[in-house]
């Protein structure tokens, strides 16, 4: 019986694996049949197992009797998924589940041959196989797969495919052409291996490896419950950016992530990276109860950094020991603890506050403030003159004052109005606003409840001139004890077909405070402003500098706007002048009795002596070098207000009690208490009489002794370059995942990924100069037939390219693309009210009417509800969770994207542009640029065709109706070019967009 | 003018078969996507038993209507108005925004009456839902999970708290397909008003780990229906349609030396999204709806109301559409249930009457289901102190909802919650209880209908579920 089983296994097996003389393997054949069929019952969860039996470990199989090693026939196992009878068969009927014939006869075959169990593959440290050193051994490892199958691979593809290959691989965007023709021209035996190394040289590099790892650790813009609203985290991003850019060591980025607030004496960007750890969801809802967002936090950080690091689905063990894998429920627990000293609150106030943060000043602002700051200790103390006493400070400052006062003008609005027209503000029907004397602008409440949210705009005409900052002043008018200004916004009208904003880039309150700082309005938040009650002031100032100064001309107009929407009982701004300076150093206008002091010509009263030794104490300090030390504490503050917070972690004293919650209920506290600790079959990490925090657990982590890491990482890189993971669940690979196609490889490139030092660029640049990388895409027809999904690798795989490199492909090949890097997340044309199902506040999307229009993808504002309908549509992931792989998807909403989202129209106009002025007359060369611009190759006879043929037809018809081309050509904010006619213009538009629309526009072969 | 030459779906054939010279007919096979050849075919083997209805209009009342004031009629409530809830009720329930504060029980602040022959105990604030009070099925023993707005909506669409599991209309397109060949198979409309909005997340369509051609598609109600489905500006219906007839030629070029299987799907997809271009515009446009059909719904179209919804709800079932998702913002009555629960009322009962009522004139009422529900219901318990502005909070342990059309048992109630109607006691319908029903009434048994993702097979009902019988026909 025995003996017939395993002849007829065999037979099986020539198609089940590569030949019939190898021994059946437990990993390879037998777990995968015992994890999908009998471990839920049988199994590691020691809750669910029937009858006390587990399946997954010999000696416990022996020992129950269940299997004669040796001997099949004589197996209860065998006897039960053999059974004919219903009531006794295994798997049991109601399960679903049923072993096919040829699973049978595999578990008797291994059975005869003695029932060798192994330990799970990912389980065991992996170890390199013999063979070549460098990308040699890559392709020994895959060639060797070949060649037991007697499978041929292709040869290499040309050179423009690995050109385009190349260049969208490593930095996501398309070569230039003249690379390009370099390249294929380029008869050096070291071509390739420089074009690789110019390309992970380039800054984009950073920018093309970040996206995937941005998806893994569910970076985005917004807090993802509830409202959803901005946080400013995108110093993370910027962070993952270079740090891929820059090669920081693997090991050295996971510290940083998990712990870089603990490191000693950490730098910002470390503080920065920490910031891994709040990229979770995180709410502010009314009636949420911290205690279970405190739960819901800490188990999304365990699912993220088992699958993240671990490629495990530890999270699976929320509610029960794993079913398949050895995890158990304590594990889960044992690892959230690991996160329980973050210093966190279940329930956010929302405000702008969502926890630990610090600010971050980029590379050279960090560099300039550094000097700032050597300076000013410098020049404070050199000479400590008490300018008072020695009789000519006290004028000198109020010649400086009054020269800065003389500047400044009253701007005279010529129409002032509330603005009704954003969804939040609706109270603009209970008051007006109206101009009084001398520019100064009166809020009136109209009904008898004040209303306590407004947008009002004023507008000013301007004439020939320079401007370079703005002064609002405030007052008191009776109707409100308060005032608050959520946000301060100044565009130019006139000079754009749209309103164009204005940067506003120092800032100078009367006075401020943290809560109330004058740079909260300009964060785009509405939550958090500059406020003042009215008890003692007469008046408040506040001045704000523009980025650049202004150059006005006659028949444009300044628009400002102050947006206050109510915050707890502070009332409006509700009296109020602006004021316009062209000084390049401007401070606030005096006024007052400061304003009669600095204009008094002759003694001053006691009054105005006051108000300017107050003033000379605020502004001077008592330093000679006054002048200066002032010019270098405004640039500091600019800098300051100007950088943005980010998310950090930041420990607390006192981390909180971690339980097991039974069934995963956070209401059960019955559970027991755990301290941090790795999962224990993976080796815990021995007690050493302190608590365990995260910097144990990212050296656990990157140990050389985790057989995990190291396989995870390089088997997500393969799949970047060779188009599907060795093992293709890139979020498992445990039990349930899949057991790597080719494992000597996999542990090949852990351990060489491993002994470099972590060094991702070494094994990008190892696959990349592999042959088996540069292989063409083409199958062969037995390729084709016999490995239909190329997991042994004899082809390149075909790729579609990732949503963000759809749209920046667009860009480039437009000429479009804004190459700068890092910085707050930028707003992209989107389809008008799409945010209209998000509250509280309602959002109202502002595209970017300025250069930030056209930059990269990965820099979009991550709307976690609402991402992007052109980023979602090519199956960019929202980043709610942890996102390991993007499905690749080919719907009609993809192709109403490329043909109407108004982000490829003007690109498409703005590439024809390019197109008709090469120089070329005839449209055949044209054609020919075209096509090498966006496909790296000149178009064939029959696309020539096609092509000209459409820019015929689509000529002829512009002609007809000359006004549609004129409208085509008016999308987007780029200019349209002088002296090339509209209808040519739009016809190769057309032409433009049918390129961006051909389905190798979205494909690296 | 279309050039008969290179008509789309003439280049498409002709590619086909030359595409499938030199390959063996299974590798050719195995290439084809079979959403090649159908919009979308569903899963082979489904439905696996007889079905009683083609479509679903799911009404979701977003926001957690009040079920103590519109189905669930408790006298008792009413006589202990005022009083401490009893502790034996509320101790250690989860609890949302009245964490800390003092329970005090809420009688119901407006009036129920009966409706229909049956006699169906309902609010008077619904008379037109009342009038069809005969053909529904009121079960009043829900229970769900999770008490705000997010999960529990992510709950009742999904089955699960997380993100990252598909909708229910995903499940219902992953089985069955769709039958229409020129729109999505799965629509969601949105409307507000009668309290304050909650808002409502794309999530809430996302075909999670299914695959994206399964995603619910959101229509607009004001600008483009759906988004990108408008030309460029300047760009005619003639100039759009040779450009993609263009694209589809250079495709097929591409497909002479490519074996690129993404190819062929690609041009399918373009024709699918010209087709839509016309077919939406067409489907809005209610121009062609005679004035007794516009006044019974109460709308005159493009308003974006829900009453103007369910009218395009209709016009959508008529064309196929699978799943029509209907959510209507506006039942988050903290407070002021008094004035403000008249106001959402007024917003959705002429619509939701009327839709019932011409799905039956049409024919249609007996392959539809139709279903009207919130994400959950709200306390015995009043929230806020001051007698006219008192309202209640989120509720999960027991609320109302009702279901109509095909398979349906109308005029009939199920399910019973206590005296106070805080615990469902009788009958306890769950969410996933909900999902297994509404999926056998399409003729699919929940327990079948599964995905295989991170080696589990996952399923709507997760490991739950019960096809409550007692309900249906």
């Amino acid at each position: 019986m025995g003996r017939i089983a395993f002849a007829l296994v065999a037979t099986s097996l020539v198609t089940a694996v590569a030949s019939a003389a190898e021994r059946i393997e437990f990993n390879r054949d037998i777990r995968p049949i015992l994890s999908e069929n009998c471990f839920a019952c049988h199994g590691p969860d020691g809750n669910a197992r029937q009858a006390g039996l587990r399946l997954d470990r010999r000696a416990e199989v022996l020992s129950r009797g269940v299997i004669q090693p040796g001997d099949a026939s004589s197996s209860r196992l065998v006897d039960r998924i053999r059974q004919s009878n219903p009531a006794l068969v295994m798997p049991p009927v109601a399960t679903d589940k049923k072993l096919t014939a040829r699973q049978k006869d595999l578990l008797a075959a291994w059975i005869d041959q003695g029932a060798e169990y192994q330990e799970h593959w990912a389980y065991i440290k992996p170890e390199r196989p013999p063979g070549p050193d460098g990308p040699a051994g890559i392709d020994h490892l895959v060639n060797a797969k070949l060649d037991e199958r007697g499978l041929q691979p292709v040869g290499e593809a040309d050179r423009r495919t690995l050109a385009r290959r190349l260049s969208f691989d490593l930095t996501g965007l398309p070569p230039r052409p003249a690379t390009v023709e370099a390249f294929v021209n380029d008869r050096n035996p070291e071509a390739y291996e420089r074009l690789l190394d110019t390309l992970l040289d380039s800054p984009h590099y950073g920018e093309r490896m970040a996206v995937h790892w941005l998806d893994l650790v569910r970076y985005a813009d917004t807090v993802g419950y509830h409202g959803d609203v901005p946080v400013s985290v995108y110093a993370f991003r910027d962070y993952i950016v270079r740090a891929f850019s820059e090669n920081k060591p693997f090991d050295v980025m996971t510290r940083e992530q998990l712990a870089g607030d603990l490191l000693p004496d950490p730098e910002p960007w470390q503080l920065v990276a920490s910031g891994y750890n709040r990229l979770s969801r995180m709410t502010n809802e009314g009636g949420s109860q911290a205690k279970e967002y405190l739960a819901k936090y800490a188990s999304d950080r365990v699912r993220n950094i088992s699958t993240v690091w671990l490629g495990s689905t530890l999270g699976c063990a929320e509610c029960h020991d794993h079913k398949f894998d050895p995890f158990l429920a304590k594990d889960f627990y044992s690892m959230g603890a690991f996160f329980a000293d973050i210093e966190e609150k279940g329930v956010f106030s929302g405000n702008g506050d969502w926890g630990s943060r610090i600010r971050v000043l980029d590379g050279p602002a960090d560099a300039e403030m550094s000097a700032i700051e050597t300076r000013i200790e410098r020049l404070r103390g050199m000479d400590r003159d008490d300018l008072r006493t020695a009789g000519g400070g006290l004028d000198e400052l109020a010649s400086y004052l009054r020269e800065d006062l003389l500047a400044w003008k009253a701007l005279d609005p010529d129409r002032v109005w509330t603005d009704c027209s954003h969804p939040d503000f609706n109270q603009c029907d209970q008051f007006e606003l109206r101009e009084e004397a001398a520019a100064v602008v009166r809020v009136v409440p109209a009904g008898e409840k004040k209303p306590r949210e407004s947008i009002h705009r004023v507008e000013v005409p301007l004439g020939h001139g320079k401007l370079t900052a703005l002064a609002l002043e405030l007052y008191p008018t009776g109707d409100f004890d308060s005032f608050y200004l959520s946000e301060f916004e100044v565009r130019l009208l006139g000079r754009e077909e749209w309103p164009v904003r204005i940067s506003l880039a120092g800032l100078l309150p009367d006075r401020e405070e943290p809560g109330s700082m004058l740079r909260d309005t300009l964060d785009g938040n509405y939550h958090t402003g500059w406020m003042g009650d009215w008890k003692e002031d007469r008046s408040r100032a506040a001045v704000f500098v523009f980025e650049a100064p202004l150059a006005t001309r006659p028949g444009e107009r300044l628009q400002v706007s102050l947006i206050a929407h109510g915050r707890s009982a502070h009332g409006l701004p509700s009296r109020f002048r602006i004021l316009g300076t062209d000084s390049a150093f401007p401070e606030i206008p005096a006024s007052g009795p400061l304003r009669d002091a600095v204009l008094a010509s002759g003694p001053r009263t006691r009054e105005q002596s006051a108000a300017l030794e107050a003033a000379f104490e605020r502004i001077v300090g008592g330093d000679a070098a006054w002048r200066e030390i002032r010019a270098l504490e405004r640039r500091k503050k600019a800098l300051l207000d100007r950088a943005h917070e980010s998310l950090v972690a930041r420990a607390v004293d006192e981390p909180r009690t971690m339980r097991i919650l039974p069934r995963g209920n956070w209401m059960d506290d019955s559970g027991e208490v755990v301290q941090p600790q790795v999962p224990e079959f993976l080796g815990a990490i021995p007690p050493s009489g302190r608590r365990l925090n995260r910097l144990d657990l990212a050296d656990w982590v990157t140990d050389r002794r985790n057989p995990l890491t190291a396989r995870v990482f390089a088997n997500r890189l393969w799949k970047m370059f060779f188009g599907a993971g060795l093992s293709k669940v890139l979020d498992d690979i445990g039990s349930q995942g899949e057991p790597p196609v080719n494992q000597e490889l996999l542990d090949w490139l852990a351990v060489e990924f491993m002994e470099s030092g972590w060094d991702v660029r070494h094994l990008v640049r190892t696959m990349l100069l592999s042959e088996t990388y540069r292989r063409s895409s083409e199958a062969s027809d037995e390729l084709l037939a016999r490995d239909p999904y190329n997991r042994l690798h004899g082809r390149q795989a075909m790729v579609r390219i990732d949503a963000e490199f759809v749209r920046d492909n667009a860009l480039a090949v437009s000429g479009l693309l804004n190459r700068k890097l890092g910085g707050p997340s930028v707003k992209p044309y989107q389809p008008h009210g799409y945010y209209r199902e998000l509250n509280f506040p309602k959002r109202v999307y502002e595209p970017d009417m300025n250069p930030n229009q056209f930059r990269r993808g990965l820099y979009t504002h991550w709307q976690r509800q609402y991402l992007h309908p052109a980023l979602m549509a090519f199956d960019a992931p929202a980043r709610e969770e942890c996102a390991a792989e993007r499905e690749v998807s080919n719907t009609p909403l993809q192709s109403l994207v490329l043909l109407n989202d108004p982000s490829y129209v003007e690109a498409a106009r703005v590439f024809a542009a390019r197109i008709v002025r090469v120089g070329e007359r005839s449209d055949g060369k044209r054609l020919d640029f075209a096509f090498r611009e966006a496909f790296a190759r000149p178009p064939l006879p029959a696309e020539r065709d096609i092509t000209l043929n459409l820019l015929k037809r689509q000529r002829e018809r512009f002609k007809a109706e000359p006004d549609r081309a004129d409208e085509l050509l008016a999308t987007g904010i780029s200019r349209r070019p002088d002296g090339v006619s509209a209808t040519e213009l739009a016809a190769w538009t057309a032409v433009a967009r049918a390129l961006f629309n051909k389905h190798e526009f979205l494909m690296r072969y | 003018m279309r050039n008969p030459e290179i008509d789309l779906f003439e280049t498409r054939r002709g590619f086909l078969g030359r595409a499938s010279m030199g390959l063996g007919s299974l590798a050719l096979a195995s290439l084809m996507k079979p959403d090649l050849l159908a919009v979308n075919p569903g899963t082979p083997g489904f439905p696996t038993g007889p079905a009683r209805v083609k479509r679903i209009i799911f009404l979701c009342m977003a926001g957690g209507p009040a079920h103590l004031e519109l189905l669930d009629y408790k006298p008792e409530l009413a006589k202990r108005h005022g009083e401490p809830m009893p502790e034996s009720f509320t101790k250690g329930q989860q609890i949302a925004q009245l964490q800390g504060k003092e329970l005090r029980i809420l009688g119901p602040q407006h009036p129920f009456k009966q409706y229909g022959k049956s006699g169906q105990h309902m609010t008077s604030l619904l008379p037109n839902i009342g009038s069809i009070a005969d053909d529904i099925c009121i079960v009043r023993s829900m229970q769900t999970e999770q008490i705000n707005h997010d999960t529990a909506h992510t709950f009742m669409n999904t089955g699960f708290r997380l993100p990252g599991r598909p909708s229910m209309g995903s499940w219902l397109l992953y089985g069955l397909g769709s039958e229409s060949e020129d729109l999505p198979g799965f629509v969601v409309l949105t409307s507000e008003g009668g309290s304050q909005s909650q808002p409502i997340a794309a999530r809430q369509w996302n075909s999670g780990f299914l695959p994206s051609m399964y995603q619910g598609v959101k229509f607009n109600s004001t600008g483009d229906p759906v988004n990108y489905v408008r030309n460029p500006d300047g760009v005619s219906r003639e100039m759009q349609g040779e450009l993609i007839d263009a694209v589809g030629e250079l495709n097929a070029v591409q497909q002479g030396w490519t074996r690129d299987p993404e190819i062929a799907t690609r041009v399918a997809q373009y024709e699918l999204a010209f087709r839509m271009q016309m077919s939406v515009p067409e489907l809005v446009d209610f121009s062609n709806e005679p004035q007794h059909i516009l006044d019974m719904y109460g709308t005159r179209g493009g308003d974006g109301t829900f009453n103007a919804n369910c009218l395009l709800a209709r016009r959508m079932a008529e064309r196929g559409v699978r799943f029509i998702h209907l959510y209507h913002r506006g039942w988050d009555h903290h407070n002021e249930i008094k004035t403000l629960l008249p106001k959402s009322c007024g917003y959705v009962d002429q619509g939701t009457a009327a839709l019932v009522k011409d799905l039956k004139q049409r024919g249609m009422f007996d392959d539809t289901l139709i279903v009207w529900c919130g994400e959950f219901g709200r306390t015995p318990m009043s929230q806020g102190t001051d007698p006219d502005l008192m309202g209640r909070d989120h509720h999960i342990k027991g609320f109302s909802m009702w279901m109509a059309g095909g398979g349906i048992k109308g005029g009939h109630s199920y399910g019973a919650t206590d005296e106070l109607g805080y615990n469902a006691v009788e009958d306890i319908v769950h969410v996933h209880d909900l999902h297994a029903t509404m999926l056998h009434l399409f003729g699919i048994d929940h327990t079948k209908l599964t995905y295989r993702f991170q080696g589990r097979n996952f399923r709507l009902t997760d490991v739950h579920g019960r096809v409550v019988d007692d309900i249906l026909v």
